[in-house]
């Protein structure tokens, strides 16, 4: 492999972790709102969270670009208050892959959620514990197969993401040139055949590694509800 | 301890408005299914809010509605074992029983792990998993794990429930040990007159949301509306007759024949007799097979709804007992207040609870 294409495999995995960690507390937050929360609305934010999996990507990269490109009014803001860029940086790269991967992440929690069956958490309301405890003692070690899962497949989604990415980034080599923009890149060139095929193995062996793990755990999960 | 309790709550069409206070000890809350039992345990416990209502233990106010107080039930310090286990799947039983003493603190009743393993007989399960345990062993984990919260109140919400005979047998002592030893006053939620006649020392009598009855258990079962109506006698094992496998118990009414108890001599034991395993005679009667015969006074005569049978309470030395007869029994003999009778009881027609 050429030192361009180490290049776009390790800023793939950079983005996609980045995207999955910083993605994560909220997801959980998001998925316990949608499956315990009882609040006018709800139906609206499961909507928004969907959306990403609905829209076209380019639409997603898109509307990315226009509220947090530089001029946009969310990066604009961004930008002066705290210094954070992420139009054409990396950082704006993750942040694409969270918007995409957030369905998936959002679904897989709430879904595990929902299985844990709400009478053991009152019990644990009984003796003493407060409701954030109760979540953290009872509640999220019981879903945690499903975190791990949706985490998996949000890991996935993100070191995949080609549309919105390219949208809201571009593909400049070194900062926004992920694995997926790589391989586009060489199809577009004369005699890139062998390292979009070398990148197209190294793509298919991450996401093979990805759904073996998400697979594992799902089966896991399914022994555990059998058991309680 | 107090308990003191005087809710309204509607669901739908059903409504339930109870008041009742409750005395140290063990109180039975006791009705059919359907009759709000386990709604009113919510109350109490946090798990609903009443519509209307004040809730206080020992003076502390936990609900009132009319100042919009609501303790919420992570700090009530009122312990709850539900009718199934509700263990905690992902933890050992150890960790399932400490989990309420981290939130506990200090104060309250001094329970600490080893005694209460010890009351409950569970040494032998600490490091298993709740999966691999049976039944009765969940529930007697779940009293653990509810008595090691500290609690000042436990309610139980008919424990015995899902378990079959054997192993309520298993588990009946230990709550007993609980009411006479631990000293945490207990709201038992049940609708088996066994359970709450060998259980309860207070009871109070739910029917369709209202409170219709409460007082000692004695005077009160023997009016619960239910088909096994009886009376219960507390009693103290006298001596065993090995020779024919009996046990005699001495009760204020005089001696019972009973077959044999495993209970050792002089310990406490109740006696629960139903109303329609009494046999009423006006003179004492001879040569007869039953082996308890005990001198009594009519109290009341209480005919059933259709009025082929009647109930008829009797005063025996102070114990209250109910026979249960036909009218045609009742007009024969002339049976009236006031009237002296004696009472037949058949040693064989006493069960093992």
């Amino acid at each position: 492999m050429t030192p361009e294409e180490w290049t776009a495999v390790r800023l793939s995995l950079l983005v996609a972790t980045t995207a999955t960690a910083a993605s994560l507390p909220f997801g959980i937050a998001v998925a316990w709102l949608l499956a315990r929360g009882r609040f006018w609305g709800k139906s609206l934010l499961d909507t928004l969270v969907h959306l990403p999996l609905i829209l076209p990507p380019v639409v997603t990269g898109y509307l990315l670009l226009i509220s947090f490109g530089k001029r946009g009014p969310i990066g604009a803001f961004l930008d002066e208050q705290f210094g954070i860029v992420f139009s054409f940086r990396w950082t704006g790269a993750a942040l694409a892959c969270a918007v995409m991967g957030f369905p998936l992440l959002v679904r897989a929690i709430r879904l595990s959620i929902e299985a844990v069956d709400t009478r053991l958490e009152s019990a644990a309301g009984t003796l003493g514990a407060h409701p954030l405890l109760v979540f953290a003692t009872i509640t999220l070690p019981l879903c945690l197969p499903g975190v791990i899962a949706g985490a998996i497949l949000c890991f996935a989604k993100s070191m995949g993401e080609f549309g919105a990415t390219i949208t809201f980034v571009s593909n400049i080599p070194g900062d926004t040139q992920t694995l997926p923009s790589l391989i586009y890149t060489l199809t577009q060139i004369p005699g890139g055949d062998a390292g979009a095929m070398r990148l197209t193995l190294v793509s298919i062996a991450i996401s093979m590694v990805a759904l073996l793990g998400s697979e594992l755990l799902a089966r896991r999960i399914g022994v555990r509800q059998m058991a309680a | 301890m107090s308990l003191e309790v005087d809710v309204d709550h509607a669901r739908g069409s059903f409504h339930l408005s109870a008041r009742f206070s409750a005395a140290p000890g063990l109180t039975a809350l006791f009705g059919r299914s359907g009759s709000g039992k386990t709604t009113l345990v919510d109350i109490v416990g946090g798990l609903i809010r009443p519509d209307r209502g004040k809730i206080a233990v020992d003076g502390q106010v936990l609900v009132d509605s009319a100042c919009g107080l609501f303790v919420p039930k992570h700090r009530r310090r009122i312990g709850y074992v539900f009718q199934e286990s509700r263990l905690f799947p992902h933890l050992s039983v150890r960790s399932n029983l400490l989990y309420g003493r981290w939130f506990a603190g200090d104060g309250g009743a001094a329970a600490d792990l080893a005694s209460v393993v010890e009351l409950l007989g569970i040494a032998p399960l600490l490091e298993r998993r709740p999966e691999s345990l049976s039944g009765g062993e969940k529930q007697r984990v779940a009293i653990g794990r509810a008595l090691l919260a500290h609690p000042r109140l436990v309610l139980m919400d008919e424990p015995l429930a899902s378990l079959d005979e054997a192993r309520r047998a298993e588990i009946l002592p230990y709550i007993e040990r609980l009411r006479d030893e631990a000293g945490v006053p207990i709201l038992y939620v049940s609708h088996s007159v066994a359970e709450v006649a060998r259980l309860a020392t207070t009871v109070v009598i739910l029917t369709e949301g209202q409170v219709t009855a409460v007082g000692p258990v004695a005077d009160i079962l023997s009016l619960a509306d239910s088909g096994d109506a009886g009376g219960v006698l507390d009693a103290v094992v006298a001596r065993h007759d090995e020779a024919f496998q009996l046990s005699v118990l001495a009760t204020a009414a005089g001696e019972l024949q009973v077959p044999r108890l495993g209970a050792p001599v002089g310990a406490p034991v109740r006696a629960y007799i139903r109303a329609r395993d009494v046999m009423l005679s006006l003179r004492p009667p001879e040569e007869i097979s039953a082996l308890n015969v005990l001198a009594g006074r009519i109290v009341a005569i209480t005919p059933s709804a259709n009025g082929a049978q009647a109930d008829v309470r009797l005063d025996c030395n102070g114990a209250a007992l109910t026979a249960r007869l036909t009218a045609k029994s009742v007009q024969r003999l002339a049976l009236a207040p006031g009237r002296p009778v004696y009472a037949v009881i058949k040693s064989v027609s006493f069960e093992r609870s």
